[in-house]
C-alpha cells in the first residue's frame, strides 16, 4: 500500500527525545518555507529516541533539501525519505457525524462497512468514526460522510515505516550527565 | 574540586585555550563575571553595546580561525546579541555566545530581563543550548566548541541560568570524544564523485574556480592554487573567498557577483564549466538563476549537504571538506593551457581597465576608489582590513587586492552595517602582530561607533578609516537607478568624526585631498593605539560595474569609457 499521491513524499526522522527538538525542526521548516502537509512525534522502544514522520509537498519542496537540512540539526540522529520505496503509512481519524435520525444513523453504518472505520460511540445525536488507513482512503471516507453531517473532526497525521528489512533505528543513548565521577569511560577518563 | 557554575565555565574557557572574550556584565550573568576574577589568564574586554560583542568575537574568529567568545547577560544582553550572531551564521564563522539566565524557578513567569534566548537564536544559531542541570554544564560547553568550529562552522549560544552558575558540584572535565550522533560532518569524497569531477575538469574547454569562504577555512589555499595553475583555469572569488587566490596571481580574475570584475561575470556566463569550491551561489553572485551560466556543466563542492542543488542545479555534487577533497581529484587532473579562454578573459580585463575611474577620473574632489587604493599602497597590501557594509566595501573589494587568506573581513551574506569597527577590534585581539585596518562608511560607522570608547579603554591597535560622503551611498546608489533620484532618508548630517574622536580621547585627521592620503597613513602609524582618519570623499559616487537584482550576470550597468556616454 503505497501512497499513489506522486506530490506527497514521506520523511521519517529520529531525533533525540529531548524538549525543544520539535521546535527546532518547526522553526525549521518555517524559516525555509517548506510546505509540510502532516507532522507527527512520537516516542519509540529506545527510551531516548523519538521518530517523526514528516509528509511533505514536493510540488513546491524538492525532498532532498528537507532530508538535509533536518539532518543537519544536532538534535536529529537519522533522516530518510521513504518515498520510493515500499512502506506502510497509516493515518488515523475520528469523525463526529450527524445521526439524528433513521436515515444518517443508516448512511453512517452503511459507509463504515466499505472502510476499515469502525463506530466507536453513538447515541441519539452523534456517533463517533474511527478510521486507521492509508491517508487517502480517509480522505474518502470523509468525503462520504461529509453530506450526511460532519460535526467535528481530528487527525493525527501520518506516520510511516519501510516495509521488510528496512530499519530505521539507532543504538543512540545520551551521556549520563550525573555520573561524571563514577562511569568516567563514559568520557574516556 | 567543588566548583560553581561559573567557575566551570571558565575552567572549560581555559581547556578550549581562550584567551579573550568580549562581553558586557548583568544581573543574571554576575555569578560567572565574579568567577572571571580568579582567571586573570582569559582578558575580558568591556564593549559598551553587546552587538559589539558579538561582532569582535567574529573579527577575532574570522582572522584566527579559532572561536570567538562573547558573553552577556539575560534579556536585552542577550538579544543585543542577535545581529552579530545572525551575521556570523550567515558567513559560517564559529562563535560561542554566552548568556545569563534568570533562575530555573523564574523561567516562563516573566522575569525581570527573561527572555526566551533559546527560542530567539534557533533561527541564527547552528545549535543552541539552556541549561537546565549543571551536571550538563561542562559537556555542553565542550560540545559547543566542537559544534562551532567542525564541518561547516557556525555561532553556538549557551542560556546559564543564574543559579546554575552559583551552584557547587564536583568538577571533572570531560576528557573524552565529542559523542553526537546526529552530528556526522563529512569529510572525504567518493571515488565516483571524484572520477567524475575529473572527467569534467580534463574535458573542459572553458573552465572556471569560483572560490569561496570554504577554500579559507579548510585551510584548502595551496590545494586550489595547485589545481588552479595545473591545468590553468581561471578562478574567481566571492567577496568572503577574497584572499583564498593571491589576487596579483594571473589566473587570479578577481571579484564575481553585483559589483564584481566584469570579467569574471562574463567568463562565468560563457563558462563550459564552472568548478564552485566552499561557495553557495548567493543571488548576489548570481544574478538572474534561469541565465546563470547556462553552458555550463556545474562541479559544486561544500562541506554542507543541503548547499548542493540548492540554488543551481548541479552535475556533480561533493559534501566534503574542501582541502580533503580538492586533494583527492588533483592527482588525476591532467596539465592544460586554455590559451584561447585565457585570452578571451584578458580581452574583458582590458576593456574593464579602460573603463576604470582611477585612471579617468577628471574631478577634482577626492574619490573612494583612490582612498582605497592609496590605502592598499601605503599599507604594502598587507593589512588587514575589515569593512562595514556598502559602497566603501565594494570598493574595498575591487581597490585592495589581497594576497592573503583571512585579510579581509567583512559580512558578505547578512550584509550588517555597523559590523565593521567592532569586528577590527576583534581582529586585532587575534593577530595582534599586524596592522589591522577598519574601513567603514559614515553610515554604518554611526551604528557602533559607541565602541570607540572600547578601543581607548583597551589601547586597541586599530586604524579607523571613515570613507565620509555625507550620504548612504549605495542606498542613494539604487534611489539613483531604480527609484529616479529621489533621494529619500539617504542624507546624512553628521558629526564632526575627529572631534568625537577627540572627545573619546583618540587622535584623529582629516583628508580632503589625495596627496593627504600617505601623511594620513603614517599618522595613524606613528600613535599605538586606535586612530581615526576620516577621508571626506565626493557625495554621489557610483559602484561599477553593477548587476541590477534579479538581472542576468553579463547585464552590467558599466561604467563609460573616455569620452564615451552612458547608455
Amino acid at each position: 500500500m503505497n501512497n499513489n499521491n506522486p506530490s506527497k513524499q514521506v520523511v521519517v526522522a529520529l531525533v533525540e527525545n529531548k524538549p525543544g527538538v520539535l521546535n527546532r525542526v518547526a522553526s525549521l521548516f518555517r524559516r525555509r518555507n517548506y510546505n509540510v502537509d502532516s507532522l507527527t512525534v512520537g516516542r519509540t522502544h529506545k527510551r531516548h529516541v523519538s521518530r517523526m514522520t514528516i509528509v511533505v509537498d514536493v510540488a513546491r519542496t524538492d525532498v532532498r533539501q528537507i532530508v538535509a537540512n533536518l539532518y543537519k540539526l544536532v538534535n536529529v540522529i537519522d533522516v530518510k525519505a521513504l518515498t520510493g520505496e515500499p512502506h506502510v503509512s497509516r493515518d488515523l481519524a475520528l469523525i463526529k457525524v450527524r445521526t439524528d435520525d433513521v436515515e444518517s444513523r443508516n448512511a453512517v453504518t452503511e459507509v463504515c462497512d466499505r472502510y476499515p472505520a469502525r463506530i466507536v460511540d453513538i447515541g441519539t445525536k452523534y456517533a463517533i468514526v474511527e478510521i486507521t488507513a492509508q491517508e487517502d482512503l480517509v480522505e474518502h471516507l470523509i468525503d462520504e460522510l461529509r453530506p450526511i453531517g460532519i460535526v467535528e473532526l481530528v487527525r493525527t497525521g501520518v506516520v510511516a515505516m519501510g516495509r521488510g528489512v528496512r530499519i530505521l533505528d539507532t543504538d543512540y543513548e545520551p551521556v549520563n550527565h550525573h555520573q561524571t565521577t563514577g562511569d568516567l569511560e563514559r568520557y574516556g577518563v | 574540586m567543588l566548583l560553581s557554575g561559573s567557575e566551570i565555565v571558565m575552567e572549560c574557557l581555559l581547556r578550549e585555550g581562550v584567551d579573550v572574550i568580549f562581553g558586557y556584565p548583568g544581573g543574571a550573568i554576575l555569578p560567572t563575571y565574579d568567577a572571571m576574577t580568579k582567571y586573570p589568564q582569559i582578558h575580558h574586554v568591556l564593549v559598551r553595546h553587546e552587538q559589539g560583542a558579538s561582532h569582535m568575537a567574529d573579527g577575532y574568529a574570522r582572522a584566527t580561525g579559532r572561536v570567538g567568545v562573547c558573553i552577556a547577560t539575560s534579556g536585552p544582553g542577550a538579544t543585543n546579541l542577535v545581529t552579530g550572531l545572525a551575521t556570523a551564521m550567515m558567513d559560517s564563522v564559529p562563535i560561542v555566545a554566552i548568556t545569563g539566565q534568570v533562575p530555573r524557578a523564574a523561567i516562563g513567569t516573566d522575569a525581570f530581563q527573561e527572555t526566551d534566548v533559546t527560542g530567539v537564536t534557533i533561527p541564527v544559531t547552528k545549535h543552541n543550548y539552556l541549561i537546565s542541570d549543571i551536571h550538563e554544564l561542562a559537556y555542553c560547553i565542550k560540545e559547543a566548541f566542537y559544534i562551532a568550529r567542525t564541518g561547516r562552522p557556525g555561532p553556538v549560544l549557551i542560556d546559564i541560568p543564574k543559579d546554575v552558575q552559583n551552584e557547587k558540584i564536583e568538577f571533572v572535565y570531560p576528557e573524552g570524544e565529542i559523542r553526537l550522533p546526529g552530528y556526522r560532518p563529512p569529510t572525504a569524497a567518493n571515488e565516483s564523485d571524484v572520477f567524475a569531477a575529473r572527467e569534467l575538469i580534463n574535458k573542459a574547454q572553458r573552465p572556471i574556480i569560483l572560490a569561496g569562504h570554504g577554500i579559507i577555512m579548510s585551510g584548502a589555499v595551496q590545494e586550489l592554487r595547485e589545481l588552479s595553475e595545473r591545468a590553468q583555469i581561471p578562478v574567481s572569488l566571492t567577496l568572503l573567498g577574497k584572499g583564498a587566490m593571491p589576487e596579483d596571481h594571473p589566473l587570479c580574475i578577481g571579484m564575481m557577483g553585483m559589483h564584481g570584475n566584469a570579467a569574471s561575470n562574463h567568463a562565468i556566463q560563457e563558462s563550459d564549466l564552472i568548478i564552485a569550491l566552499g561557495m553557495r551561489f548567493d543571488d548576489r553572485v548570481t544574478g538572474n538563476l534561469k541565465t546563470y551560466a547556462p553552458h555550463a556543466k556545474k562541479i559544486h563542492v561544500d562541506i554542507d549537504p543541503s548547499e548542493l542543488n540548492k540554488n543551481v542545479k548541479v552535475d556533480v555534487g561533493i559534501a566534503g571538506d574542501l582541502r580533503t577533497v580538492i586533494a583527492q581529484i588533483l592527482p588525476g587532473v591532467e596539465g592544460n593551457t586554455h590559451p584561447d579562454w585565457l585570452n578571451r578573459i584578458r580581452d574583458w580585463q582590458e576593456d574593464s581597465s579602460e573603463r576604470d575611474i582611477l585612471y579617468n577620473y577628471e574631478g577634482n574632489t577626492l574619490i573612494a576608489a583612490q582612498v582605497i587604493n592609496d590605502l592598499w599602497k601605503y599599507t604594502n597590501g598587507e593589512a588587514i582590513t575589515v569593512t562595514d557594509v556598502g559602497q566603501h566595501q565594494m570598493i574595498e573589494a575591487q581597490y585592495y587586492p589581497h594576497r592573503r587568506p583571512a585579510t579581509l573581513l567583512t559580512s558578505g551574506g547578512l550584509g550588517t552595517m555597523g559590523f565593521g569597527f567592532p569586528a577590527a577590534i576583534g581582529a586585532k585581539f587575534g593577530r595582534p602582530d599586524e596592522p589591522v585596518w577598519a574601513i567603514v562608511g559614515d553610515g554604518g560607522f554611526q551604528m557602533t561607533m559607541c565602541e570607540m570608547a572600547t578601543a581607548v579603554q583597551e589601547n586597541v591597535d586599530v586604524k579607523i578609516a571613515i570613507i565620509n560622503n555625507g550620504f548612504l551611498g549605495m542606498v542613494r546608489q539604487w534611489q539613483e537607478f531604480f527609484y529616479e533620484e529621489r533621494y529619500h532618508a539617504t542624507p546624512m548630517v553628521n558629526p564632526d568624526f575627529c572631534k568625537l574622536a577627540e572627545a573619546f580621547g583618540m587622535p584623529s585627521m582629516r583628508v580632503t585631498s589625495r596627496d593627504q592620503i600617505q601623511g594620513a597613513v603614517e599618522f595613524a602609524n606613528s600613535h599605538k593605539g586606535p586612530v581615526l582618519i576620516e577621508f571626506v570623499v565626493e557625495k554621489e559616487e557610483i559602484v561599477y560595474p553593477m548587476v541590477p537584482a534579479g538581472a542576468d550576470l553579463d547585464k552590467m550597468i558599466r561604467r563609460p569609457k573616455k569620452g564615451e556616454k552612458q547608455s
